[in-house]
C-alpha cells in the first residue's frame, strides 16, 4: 500500500464524504415524506389512492435507480425539469428509497393487532383519532429497525450519483483511480469513510430503537 | 425540445440487444451469487479461525461499501494486479460476489437454525462432517432461505444495470448508444425502463414457480 498517496489525497475524499452525508440526509427526509404519503396512499379508503400508491411502489421498485436517476436527470430537461446534478440526485434516490420505505411503513401499521383500531373506535374516536393516537405510536417503534435497513441502504446508493457526476465519494475514488492507477488505496480510503459512516447511522437506529421500547 | 417517441422504432433491435444482455448478466451473476453464498455460508461459519476471521472482514468490507465501488475496484484492481478481464466477467464476479456476500447471511442464519438433531443423526450414521454438511444441513438450510435469497435475486437484476459504468453494453448502455445518436434521453431511458420492468415481472413469475417446487418437496 502506498501510504504517502493516501495521505496525500484523504483531504480530497473527507471533502467528498461530507458531499456523501449531505446526500444521504437530505434523501432519507425525501424519503420518509415519499414514505408516509404512499403508504398513506396504499391504506387509503379512496381505490384511486390506493391504485396510485400501488403503481409508485412497483413501478418505482420494479426499474433500476440508475435508469430513474437517468431518466430524471438526462431526460427531465426534455420535459422542462432542469435541476443540477445534486438536486436530480437528491430527489431521484429520495423518490426511490421512497418506496421502499412506503412498504417499511405500511407493514409497521398493518401489524399492529386490529383489535387496537375497533376499540379505539368503540372508545368513541374518529378513524383519524384512532391512527393518530392508537395505532401510530405502535407502529412508529415498529418501524425503526426497518427504515433503518432502508436508510443503510440508501447511503450506499447514494454512489450512484456518481454516475451523473456528483462530485461524492464514490466519484472522487473512481477519479482518483484513474488518475493515479492505485486501486486498492483509493478504495481502501473511501470504504472506510463509507462504513464509519454507516456505522454511525446504525448505532444511532439501534438508540432511537432502544429509547422507543416500552418495556 | 418536446418527447418523439417516432425515434424508438430504428433502435428497438439495438436496446433488444442490451435487455438479453442484461438477462445473461443477471443469470450468470445469480447462479455465481448463489453457489458462492453457499460456499461463503460454510467458511463463515465451519472454517478454521485462521480462515474465518478474515473472510469476515471481507464480508464486513463488501456489505458496507457500494457495489459501484466495488465494480471499480475489481474492474480497474484486477488489471493492476496483471489480469485483464472482459468487462462483462467483472461484471459477473463483482455483481455475483456483491450478492454472494448477502446471500451468505441469510444461508448462516439458516444453518444455524437447521436442528441440532440433523447433525447428530447424520453423524450417528457415520457419515462425516462434510458428507453431513452438504447432504443433510445445507440443503434444509438453503431450502428454507429461498424466498428472501429470491429477493436478493431481484435487488441483482436492478443493480446489473450498474454495470453499464464499466462499459459492458448491457440494457443501460445500449440505451446510451441510441440516445448518443438520436440526442433523446427520455425517450431511450423510459424504453429502458419498460424492459426491466418486463424483465423483472418474469423473473418473479419464475421465482414463484421455484418457491412453489422447494415448498411442495418439503
Amino acid at each position: 500500500m502506498d501510504v504517502e498517496l493516501m495521505l496525500k489525497v484523504y483531504p480530497f475524499f473527507l471533502k467528498a464524504a461530507w458531499v456523501t452525508i449531505q446526500l444521504s440526509v437530505l434523501t432519507t427526509i425525501l424519503g420518509l415524506i415519499c414514505g408516509s404519503l404512499g403508504a398513506a396512499a396504499r391504506l387509503s379508503r379512496l381505490r384511486i389512492l390506493r391504485i396510485v400508491g400501488a403503481a409508485y411502489v412497483s413501478f418505482i421498485r420494479g426499474t433500476p435507480a440508475l435508469i430513474q436517476l437517468f431518466i430524471l436527470y438526462f431526460g427531465g430537461p426534455q420535459v422542462g425539469i432542469q435541476l443540477d446534478a445534486f438536486e436530480a440526485g437528491v430527489i431521484g434516490l429520495g423518490v426511490n428509497i421512497g418506496a421502499y420505505m412506503t412498504e417499511t411503513i405500511r407493514g409497521a401499521i398493518i401489524a399492529i393487532d386490529k383489535g387496537q383500531a375497533e376499540a379505539a373506535r368503540t372508545l368513541g374516536m374518529s378513524r383519524y383519532q384512532s391512527m393518530r393516537y392508537v395505532i401510530l405510536p405502535q407502529a412508529a417503534r415498529l418501524m425503526i429497525r426497518p427504515l433503518g435497513v432502508n436508510i443503510n441502504a440508501l447511503i450506499k446508493g447514494t454512489a450512484l450519483v456518481a454516475a451523473i457526476s456528483v462530485i461524492e465519494l464514490t466519484y472522487t475514488a473512481q477519479r482518483y483511480i484513474g488518475s493515479t492507477y492505485k486501486p486498492f488505496e483509493m478504495f481502501f480510503i473511501s470504504g472506510v469513510l463509507y462504513m464509519i459512516i454507516i456505522y454511525v447511522t446504525g448505532r444511532g437506529i439501534a438508540w432511537l430503537d432502544r429509547r422507543a421500547r416500552i418495556v | 425540445m418536446g418527447l418523439d417517441f417516432s425515434v424508438i422504432p430504428k433502435y428497438l433491435d439495438v436496446v433488444m440487444m442490451g435487455a438479453v444482455w442484461t438477462v445473461a448478466i443477471t443469470v450468470a451473476a445469480a447462479l455465481l451469487s448463489f453457489f458462492g453464498g453457499i460456499v461463503f455460508a460454510v467458511i463463515a461459519l465451519y472454517a478454521p479461525k485462521f480462515v474465518r476471521l478474515p473472510f469476515r472482514a471481507f464480508e464486513w468490507l463488501f456489505m458496507g461499501t457500494p457495489l459501484l465501488l466495488q465494480l471499480f475496484l475489481i474492474y480497474f484492481g484486477l488489471v493492476q494486479i496483471g489480469i485483464d478481464l472482459p468487462a462483462f466477467v467483472a461484471g459477473v464476479i463483482g455483481l455475483g460476489l456483491h450478492f454472494a456476500v448477502y446471500n451468505s447471511e441469510l444461508i448462516q442464519t439458516a444453518i444455524l437454525a437447521v436442528d441440532k438433531g440433523q447433525m447428530e443423526a447424520a453423524r450417528t450414521l457415520g457419515l462425516s462432517r462434510g458428507q453431513a454438511l452438504k447432504k443433510v444441513v445445507v440443503p434444509q438450510a438453503v431450502r428454507d432461505v429461498i424466498p428472501p435469497i429470491g429477493n436478493n435475486m431481484i435487488a441483482l437484476l436492478k443493480d446489473s444495470a450498474l454495470v453499464s459504468v464499466i462499459g459492458v453494453s448491457e440494457l443501460t448502455l445500449s440505451a446510451q448508444l441510441a440516445i448518443g445518436r438520436t440526442y433523446r434521453p427520455f425517450e431511450f431511458y423510459v424504453l429502458a425502463a419498460v424492459f426491466y420492468y418486463i424483465i423483472n415481472l418474469g423473473m418473479e413469475a419464475v421465482l414463484r414457480r421455484i418457491e412453489r417446487k422447494v415448498q411442495a418437496a418439503r
